[in-house]
């Protein structure tokens, strides 16, 4: 992991060599402003803090907002704000009472209930029976399991986002990687596991990177946008993997669904059956740890920001323009690609026709939150994990109908974009010298 | 010169031949898919008169020999690929475009070997789903031209689709509903506007809160409200209004002249976004909002007040296409019913370079891939129908990377604008 004051851009160690000097002095004024400033103590522990700033406030004023709606769509509320003069406090009482209970059921299904834990570990260490506490855990466990992709998927639109490119085609990379994985999983049989799962992840790399390299090799050769062929190839993946999973890659019976992946190609689970937490999140912490020393400490990882940051810039200095946008492209779809993987290989054992359910089109969001940061991309995914995990209990529990997720994630990156309207909510100064990250550049194209 | 780029040369292909040799292997294509695999003695017959409709005339059908027609087709296509490939035409594209409308032909007639098959009943089918395709392209050309990308097409017509079926079931009036829907798609468009334009926010990111929050507000609103009352999600649909006379010439009648409100609106606000973008001083201005507004803004055009103004009318114009989805068609609204249109409106409008018409025409081509789609599957053509599904998608690839090229916005588009 990464010292904390890295926590912006650092400044490359080995610096390109090509173009003219006065050409890289334009290509590193365009970065400089991301070069941190070495700091020590307290004042570096505040200054590493302070990106958290922001996001933090926008998901509490996310929460405000989500709370809001949430009383004004609720009929017993909206009932008793009929007799709000007779009984003002039965009002009250019965909105802070519903508000609390739905979030208290957001934060049980997130992270789980205390008291369930102290119960759990109360009869382990008295009878030596573990399954209640193992049960217990189970809230954080689902909220890892569901971060996974989202981080995989998150690294593969910020990386895009990093070299210029809007990849909205994390979708359907996702599902080319998870069927590739899903083949070679149950195909290849009689491997050891040191080579069949590895040999399962790299396909699902390689499906995802397939569908990342068409746009991209487009765009580079005839200024295709990648926008509009992305979105043309997740309605291709959707309609092929419904094809597939019909009728090549389908197991016995009605239902479309591939068979389930060997054991052997299967990612290890560390508890027994509830927790299904899988070593799939270590991957994903140990990927994203390589694509931020990929962008950040590696001159391709230079180069690509570069052609991210200013395309006129990087062809000056020699950067070939055209090779970088396919290299992008194709890391970013292997990334989203892997996605895909770790679910198949962690989790479900096999593919339905309803297996990526948006998390590629939710891993924009992901990306957006961390500006791009593959670190910060960490923690995105581990919030989204935890709002598709607390708002499926927040349903169960307080019947709050879990699309509420989709609400509250508008309103996270609404506020995230546009720290403006936080700034004017808590009346918090413009800092200076803070990156107002360009995260697209539109449709043009340099 | 050395021979290495002689030889380059000799085995490189110009435009024009390769244009040339796309269409011969097109011609090979419909022979071998098509000629030989049916059978002398087949015929396929077009049913011409539209089912159900207030046509007076009764046309004839139009009974082909299946082999003959398309042994003839393939001769033509054969002929203007040589022609290609050793003299060339000087318009290729519209060319390709006769090709292609060809070989859709001998590919019709091919699946309806020894069947019946409406011709009319799929042009009409094609009109009325291109509908809220084109509607959404127009709404991106009315924000683009003035320098928002909206990617929030998809979000402001599940808005319009969603409010449009719950006024008009409350009121029990559609027309009311429509209206509804149409400022609904303003209202979302109107946030689009103030995030992208007031707080300067990323236009793209702005788009995908948009889609976001629609999709979630919708979706949350079906399961508490109109999953509980079902009355509130049952509107009915519009009917077409027939214009008399009009109506009545052959097979263009009822694909023209038999429509529903928002169909007839879509054609009409086709022309009038025509002509407001390039022959008034409204449109003037916008695209100079668009292209250039700090050239605008010192001529004294408030370039704010043109971009809030252009996304509003956009967002209700997608609102409006919204409308389509419920009450111009099946008159309820399931979750996410809208299916990811807006970004295939979203796509005709690039397709289509920011122009009315040739957006039009895009929707058009996706409009009839998805009602070819649905009547295949009545004939039971022997190709898996995802594969056709997929057909439009693949098209626009190709299409974009080979005949449009470089698709140029407005060159503003995506800048926020800052005062100075």
């Amino acid at each position: 992991m990464p010292p904390e004051k890295n926590w912006g851009c650092s400044w490359p160690e080995q610096k390109p060599h090509r173009g003219a000097d006065l050409d890289q002095a334009q290509a590193e004024a365009t970065l400089e402003k991301a070069k941190p400033v070495p700091l020590g103590g307290r004042a570096a522990l505040r200054r590493g803090l302070r990106p958290l700033r922001l996001p933090g406030l926008a998901l509490l004023t996310a929460l405000i907002v989500g709370a809001i709606f949430i009383i004004v769509t609720d009929e017993q509320i909206l009932a008793a704000a009929g007799n709000f003069f007779s009984d003002p406090l039965g009002f009250f009482t019965l909105t802070l009472g519903k508000i609390a209970w739905a979030y208290a059921a957001l934060i049980q299904g997130a992270v789980s209930n205390p008291l369930d834990i102290i119960a759990g570990l109360f009869t382990y260490i008295t009878t030596g029976d573990n399954s209640t506490f193992l049960r217990s855990l189970r809230p954080i466990s689902e909220s890892l399991v569901r971060a996974t992709p989202f981080i995989f998927a998150g690294l593969a639109v910020g990386l895009g986002f990093r070299a210029g490119l809007f990849n909205i085609g994390a979708e359907g990379q996702l599902i080319m990687g998870g069927l590739f994985s899903v083949y070679v999983g149950y195909a290849f049989t009689g491997l050891p596991i040191f080579i069949h799962l590895p040999l399962a992840l790299a396909a699902g790399f390689l499906g995802g990177a397939l569908w990342g390299f068409i746009p991209g090799f487009l765009k580079a050769r005839v200024g295709a946008h990648e926008v509009i062929n992305t979105i043309m190839l997740n309605w291709i993946a959707i309609l092929f993997s419904r094809w597939i999973l019909a009728g090549p890659l389908s197991r016995d019976g009605f239902v479309p669904i591939s068979p389930n992946v060997l054991p052997s190609a299967a990612l290890p689970q560390f508890f027994p059956n509830p927790i299904r937490f899988h070593a799939g999140f270590f991957l994903a912490l140990g990927v994203a740890y390589l694509v931020w020393w990929f962008l950040f400490k590696t001159t391709a990882g230079f180069e690509l920001r570069s052609v991210g940051a200013n395309p006129s810039a990087a062809r000056a200095a020699g950067m070939n323009i055209g090779r970088n946008i396919i290299l992008a492209m194709v890391l970013s779809g292997g990334l989203a690609g892997l996605a895909g993987t770790i679910d198949v290989l962690g989790w479900r054992y096999n593919m339905g026709v309803d297996f990526a359910a948006g998390v590629g089109f939710d891993s924009i969001a992901v990306a957006l939150i961390a500006r791009s940061h593959p670190i910060g991309i960490i923690f995105s995914g581990l919030l989204f994990g935890m709002l598709r995990a607390g708002t499926k209990q927040m349903e169960a529990i307080a019947h709050v109908p879990v699309d509420i997720v989709f609400i509250l994630q508008a309103l996270i990156i609404m506020f995230v974009a546009a720290p403006e309207i936080i700034r004017l909510l808590y009346r918090i100064r413009v800092e200076r010298g803070v990156e107002e990250a360009v995260l697209t550049r539109g449709w043009q194209q340099k | 010169m050395n021979t290495a780029l002689v030889a380059r040369r000799a085995f490189s292909l110009s435009r024009q031949q390769l244009f040339g040799l796309t269409f011969l292997i097109i011609a090979g294509a419909m022979l071998f898919l098509f000629a030989l695999s049916s059978d002398p003695g087949q015929n396929s017959t077009f049913v011409l008169t539209a089912v159900a409709s207030a046509q007076k005339t009764e046309l004839p059908d139009l009974v082909l020999p299946t082999q003959a027609t398309i042994f003839v087709l393939t001769f033509i296509v054969a002929f203007f690929g040589g022609w290609q490939l050793a003299r060339g035409f000087r318009a290729v594209n519209a060319l390709l475009a006769v090709i292609i409308f060809i070989f859709i032909f001998a590919f019709l007639t091919w699946a309806d070997r020894g069947r019946q098959f409406n011709l009319t009943g799929m042009l009409i089918a094609s009109l009325v789903r291109s509908t809220p395709i084109a509607l959404g392209a127009l709404s991106g050309i009315l924000c683009e031209r003035a320098g928002v990308v909206n990617i929030a097409i998809e979000g402001m017509m599940l808005a319009g689709a969603f409010s449009s079926v719950v006024v008009g079931s409350a009121t029990d009036n559609l027309y009311l509903g429509i209206i509804f829907g149409i400022l609904t798609g303003g209202a979302m468009a109107a946030i689009h506007a103030v995030l992208s334009i007031r707080f300067r926010v990323d236009q793209i990111v702005s788009g995908v809160v948009i889609n976001i929050l629609a999709a979630g507000l919708t979706s949350y609103l079906t399961e508490r409200f109109l999953s509980v009352h079902q009355e509130l999600n049952d509107s009915g649909a519009l009917r077409p209004i027939s214009i008399p006379f009009l109506v009545d010439i052959p097979v263009l009648g009822p694909v023209l002249f038999e429509n529903t409100l928002i169909v007839y609106s879509m054609l009409f606000l086709l022309v009038a976004v025509h002509i407001l973008l390039f022959y008034t001083r409204w449109g003037l201005r916008t695209r100079a909002v668009g292209e250039h507004p700090r050239a605008a803004d010192t001529l004294g055009i408030n370039v704010f007040k043109m971009r809030y103004i252009n996304v509003i009318l956009g967002g209700m114009v997608a609102g409006l296409g919204g409308a389509y989805f419920t009450v111009g068609s099946v008159g309820r609204f399931d979750e996410l019913l809208t299916g990811g249109r807006g970004y295939i409106g979203l796509a005709a409008m690039i397709f289509g370079k920011w122009s009315p018409f040739g957006a039009f025409a895009s929707s058009l081509i996706f409009g009839f891939a998805d009602s070819l789609q649905q009547k295949l599957a009545i004939l039971q053509a022997p190709i898996p129908s995802q594969f056709l599904g997929m057909a439009p998608y693949i098209a626009t690839i190709v299409i974009l990377a080979g005949v449009v090229g470089r698709a140029i916005p407005p060159a503003a588009d995506g800048q926020p604008y800052e005062k100075q």
